[in-house]
């Protein structure tokens, strides 16, 4: 018992890849064979990436220390931006990049009115996730822009690639930015940063971090790859929907709380947040096979979240006590 | 004579309403190890928080090592040589050893603009030898700093600062919420530092904790010094009385 606490103390995200494991062996029997079928598989992987980049986010921000629920809302905003730029003629490069901006600057606002008043940032995020929303849809001009055709680069994003077209070019973007956020949490000085903010921000403060700045930068990184993810839907889609991500940020959340993220921050890793990603996909996708009514979906999903923040809680106060046996 | 290596002069604070320093005047002599003491809100922890950098002075002077300084946060006076070891808040419990040894003074690699990569190695290595050199035994550099008990995160705090090379280790009640055993290890640490020619200012409300251990005692009430002796000249009786 005391070797397993420590390894979940170590990887808190193993917990969610036990239950990943069993859930497929489930779905893959109640399915007859076809939720891991080639298929399957190919379905799964192409959506994926949106909801793990905002849930990658999310996690890196919760390790921070702070909460972001305009996520969903950032998710339509900066495609939207993209959208209505290029309708009006301008070239996709330079749409991207406002749309991407307009994301950065989202991010920029939460960090700045969260540190600088001193706010929850459930509180500052709530308002922004209202705010962010209504500027999509007044943009929007009421109906999606309608987009030049092949004015969207495809191939660069939403194409299918790898043998048998088995993944989306999207993956691709996932699993490179899966792995660049890694790094920076686990091996660089500004990763550390980010840990002891969240962690213990007194410590942080006296040890000289500058932790204001550290949270903006990490709301920043967070809104960015919502609003990555979300043209990465659009160009999925083919069209900007203006109520794209709705419900979003609950599910980036939940994913990051299932994939073992401390929402009192400090205690998290990014693998964690796609293992959690991967598992409310999976649900998703699985029930639907079993054909189950899709509306337990939501059902599902809460419950494993509350379940999920329970074993994690006990488990780490089971861990604590053992230490507290061992000190003295 | 030797020189103080911080010479306080003149210094006042205000918070908003309340006067909390009042004209302190005071000089640290290196190597010696200076108890202060004093009631509840006396202005111990409000003068060594400008002393460290975390709280900024309304007026009055301070010189390092004889030149005059103007902190400007926890980093400048990390910088210069200044180390403050708090009773809680200088550890982050949910990560490592050595992790936390170098919280925001991180050995990189392929640095850019004072953000890297982390030298896990040298990182390691280096928090091993300090943790031994206070000659504190610990399993791995990798433990969880939550995982230690309160005597041993100050030792952890200890061979931090002392691995940092400084100069002065201000020490706030760093034996607050410690066990017998765990605060008569915190108690070695704050009497090693002599030998380690390391100036300390060491805050306790136990009066015998601070004869235990120092060279000189001064003694605060309401923003003034109102004390200030060599252990050898005085007694518990009349430190008692002032406060
Ligand atoms: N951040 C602050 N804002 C306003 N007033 C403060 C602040 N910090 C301290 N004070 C006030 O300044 C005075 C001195 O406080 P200080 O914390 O320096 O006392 P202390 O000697 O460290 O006391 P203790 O032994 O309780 O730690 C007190 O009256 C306190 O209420
Ligand atoms: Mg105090």
């Amino acid at each position: 018992m005391r070797r397993l606490l420590k390894i979940y103390l170590e990887k808190p995200e193993l917990a969610g890849v036990v239950f990943l494991i069993v859930l497929a062996a489930i779905f893959q029997h109640q399915s007859g064979g076809v939720f891991l079928n080639s298929f399957n598989l190919q379905g799964l992987l192409g959506l994926l990436p949106e909801v793990a980049l905002v849930a990658m986010g999310v996690t890196l921000l919760m390790i921070c220390g702070e909460f972001d629920l305009s996520v969903g809302s950032v998710f339509a905003l900066c495609p939207m931006v993209m959208a209505v730029m290029l309708e009006a003629g301008s070239p996709f490069i330079l749409a991207y990049a406002a749309g991407l901006l307009v994301a950065l600057m989202v991010g920029f606002t939460n960090g700045f009115l969260t540190v600088h008043f001193n706010i929850p940032s459930f509180i500052t995020t709530l308002g922004m996730l209202f705010v962010a929303r209504s500027i999509t849809v007044v943009i929007s001009g009421g109906f999606p822009p309608m987009l030049p055709p092949d004015v969207l680069p495809k191939w660069l994003f939403t194409a299918y690639v790898g043998p048998g077209g088995m993944f989306r070019m999207s993956f691709l973007w996932f699993v490179a930015v899966a792995v660049l956020l890694t790094v920076l949490l686990q091996r660089t000085n500004f990763g550390n940063w980010i840990r002891a903010t969240g962690g213990f921000l007194p410590a942080a403060q006296s040890m000289g971090i500058p932790t204001k700045k550290v949270k903006i930068a990490t709301f920043m990184i967070c809104s960015l790859l919502a609003g990555f993810a979300g043209t990465i839907q659009v160009m999925r889609l083919g069209a900007p929907l203006p109520s794209i991500g709705e419900g979003l940020e609950l599910q980036a959340v939940a994913a990051a709380v299932i994939g073992g993220t401390a929402l009192t921050g400090g205690i998290g890793t990014i693998l964690g947040g796609i293992i959690g990603a991967i598992l409310i996909r999976v649900i998703d996708n699985g029930l639907v096979l079993s054909q189950v009514d899709a509306n337990w979906f939501k059902l599902a999903l809460g419950a494993l979240t509350v379940f999920a923040v329970i074993v994690n809680s006990w488990l780490r106060a089971k861990a604590k006590a053992i230490k507290v046996e061992t000190s003295t | 004579m030797t020189e103080p290596i911080i010479q306080v002069r003149s210094l006042h604070k205000w918070y908003s309403g309340v006067h909390a320093l009042k004209d302190v005047s005071l000089d640290v002599l290196p190597n010696e190890i200076l108890g202060l003491v004093g009631d509840n809100g006396a202005g111990k922890s409000t003068l060594i928080n400008i002393l460290s950098g975390t709280q900024t002075r309304t007026s009055g002077e301070i010189l390092f090592e004889g030149r005059a300084v103007d902190f400007r946060g926890p980093r400048d006076a990390m910088n210069a040589g200044i180390e403050t070891i708090y009773q809680y808040n200088s550890m982050v419990p949910t990560m490592s050893i050595a992790r936390n040894m170098f919280i925001g003074r991180e050995p990189v690699k392929y640095g850019l603009f004072g953000f890297g990569m982390l030298d896990t190695k040298r990182m390691a290595d280096e928090s091993v030898k300090a943790i031994a050199d206070v000659d504190l035994h610990l399993r791995s550099p990798d433990a969880l700093v939550g995982e230690l008990s309160g005597g041993q995160r100050q030792g952890v705090a200890i061979a931090r600062a002392m691995h940092f090379k400084s100069k002065v280790m201000i020490l706030d009640e760093p034996t607050n919420h410690l066990a017998v055993k765990e605060t008569e290890k915190v108690l070695g640490f704050v009497k090693s530092l002599n030998d380690l020619s390391i100036t300390g200012i060491f805050i306790s409300h136990n009066i015998h904790h601070v004869f235990e251990c120092c060279d000189r005692i001064v003694a605060m009430a309401r923003g003034e010094i109102v004390l200030d002796r060599r252990v050898e000249d005085t007694n518990m009786d009349e430190v008692m009385d002032v406060l």
